[in-house]
């Protein structure tokens, strides 16, 4: 589960570096810094090109190492790339989808997502390839060897249609979270109302993760049909109010240009009781 | 008898020892209704579990006016998850002793979800409560915080900022049309400045509710009050759409989107 996507949109923390500053740590010779530096930028979303650039290379890193062999700069870097939503990045955001690093690879995934092109949908369909023989699940389960759930979502988000017989079987994954991305996956890519129902379900979990990890799925759908059992399930009501927030702009989406829908004030009625 | 079933009731929920229990044993607490459940209850907002703590602003906002004094009391220093359901009780109860609190809370608390739900409350303070040449400088207070707070760096604050305006231009609609009037200009150039759908949309909402209420609770002699508004809602809906066509993604089914994915296919393929 990405917890950014329960990050506020701007921050009432005072920016403590320049971005002349982030850029120049970025390539400076401090470690800690350049991981700072990385996250800075997208977390400020500075949208420069010198930003853009410094982000890429450091995609390529090879300094920052950690114990078992991750890229801690090469993760911070995917992950604010997205962010920054400059379509330079796809390219060589698809390349770190072969990095040795698993956290690379799911960064790279979300990022991709994010920049909505879809030209990166073959490589995400070989990487889920990784998880089946044929038309199931590879035998040896829970899989642990890729970024499922992140690959899902962004199959589901950039209309991979041609990747429907492939999510399916994951709908049987054995860990929830996984189930959840492929059924949010399904719901996008067919808006057959089964997989929202599925979602729902999963509002009624023991485990409050697997609730929240829900609340975030059916806001990223914008699922109407979810919005009571939203505002009911026991979550943090700030996580609540971005999942309807999520439902909201979905139905400002889908308004006929000169009324808002009835779905619309529903949905701002329950957010105004969780205020 | 109502004392052992407090006692009864108030030892459920101490010794609860699942979450499901917990809950449990609060909500029951909430439905009894009963004063001397009233520390239990606030010491149940800060036990990290949000269907108790749903359970328990319940309970105290039914019991009402008597939890006012301990929720102030208690409210300082509580963890700022535990504030935030604490200003959600008094802003349900909506007693007007609450509102310096609610006022700092809205401007200076540092979690949103405190500032969220003082923001909220402060338009759902019962003013008739307070002696009446109280009650228009308490108001004035009460704007004068919303138009700051409808400014805050978190978009669900500003949400929350349109909520209290849109409650509190209700209240003074009659009484104080000139303050009306200055929030319904604020809105339109919120709306102007704002780049969140969400806030957009509820500012519209806020609109129409205000409108609305004018023009069903006054009667004809005020209907040039009514005109006077003259709200802009459709402004409003412009503006969101143009906002949204900016950002809309390509629809399921657009031929370009077709293009660029069979094109993608196709070069991956090659």
């Amino acid at each position: 589960m990405d917890f950014d996507t329960f990050e506020p949109e701007k921050s009432s923390s005072t920016e403590s570096l320049t971005i002349e500053a982030a850029i120049a740590n970025l390539q400076g010779d401090d470690l800690g810094l350049r991981v700072y530096a990385a996250w800075w930028l997208g977390r400020f979303r500075v949208r420069e090109t010198a930003a853009v650039s410094v982000l890429i290379q450091a995609l390529k890193d090879e300094a920052d190492r950690t114990e078992d062999g991750g890229y801690p700069l090469r993760r911070n870097a995917a992950r604010a790339l997205g962010k920054l939503g400059d379509q330079k990045a796809v390219p060589p955001l698809i390349q770190s989808l072969d990095c040795s690093d698993f956290y690379v690879r799911e960064a790279a995934a979300q990022s991709l997502e994010m920049l909505g092109d879809p030209v990166c949908i073959p490589n995400l369909i070989s990487l889920l390839k990784a998880g089946l023989q044929g038309e199931q699940l590879v035998s040896n389960q829970p899989d642990f060897s890729q970024p499922y759930d992140a690959i899902l979502e962004a199959l589901g988000t950039l209309g991979a249609t041609i990747a429907v017989p492939l999510i399916q079987p994951f709908l049987d994954h054995p860990i929830e979270r996984i189930q959840y991305a492929a059924a949010r996956a399904m719901y996008q890519l067919t808006q057959d109302m089964i997989y929202g129902e599925r979602l729902v379900q999963a509002l009624t979990e023991q485990d409050l993760q697997l609730r929240r990890t829900a609340l975030a799925d059916l806001g990223a759908i914008g699922y109407l049909p979810a919005a009571e059992a939203i505002a009911q399930t026991l979550a943090e009501n700030s996580l609540k109010l971005i999942a309807l927030k999520g439902l909201l702009e979905h139905q400002i989406y889908m308004s006929p240009a000169n009324e808002l829908s009835e779905g619309a004030i529903r949905v701002m009625t329950l957010m105004d009781g969780l205020l | 008898m109502t004392a052992d079933l407090a006692q009864t009731l108030i030892r459920a929920v101490e010794e609860a020892d699942s979450s499901a229990r917990l809950l449990e044993a609060v909500e029951q607490l909430s439905a009894a209704r009963l004063e001397a459940a009233i520390p239990t209850l606030i010491a149940a907002l800060g036990y990290n579990n949000p269907g108790a703590a749903v359970a328990a602003v319940e309970g105290l906002i039914q019991i009402g006016k008597p939890a006012v004094k301990p929720l102030m009391e208690l409210l300082d220093g509580y963890n700022y998850g535990a504030r935030a359901w604490a200003i959600r009780a008094l802003a349900g109860i909506g007693d007007p002793r609450g509102l310096e609190m609610l006022l700092d809370a809205a401007k200076n608390d540092f979690a949103f979800s405190v500032r969220r739900a003082a923001a909220r409350g402060l338009g759902t303070i019962v003013w008739e409560e307070l002696p009446s040449e109280q009650v228009q400088p308490a108001q004035a207070q009460a704007l004068d915080v919303l138009l700051q707070v409808s400014q805050d760096p978190e978009w669900v604050v500003r949400y929350a900022a349109v909520n209290g305006l849109e409650k509190l231009a209700i209240a003074v609609a009659i009484s104080n049309t000139d303050w009306a009037m200055q929030i319904l200009r604020h809105f339109d150039s919120q709306v102007a400045s704002e780049d969140n759908l969400a806030i957009i949309a509820r500012i519209w909402l806020a609109q129409k509710e205000i409108q609305e209420y004018v023009v069903e609770v006054l009667d004809t002699q005020t209907a040039q009050i009514v005109s006077a508004f003259d709200i802009d809602w459709q402004g409003t809906l412009e503006k969101l759409y143009a906002r949204k066509r900016q950002e809309q993604p390509l629809p399921e089914g657009d031929p370009r989107k077709f293009h660029q994915v069979a094109a993608a296919i196709a070069k991956a393929n090659a």
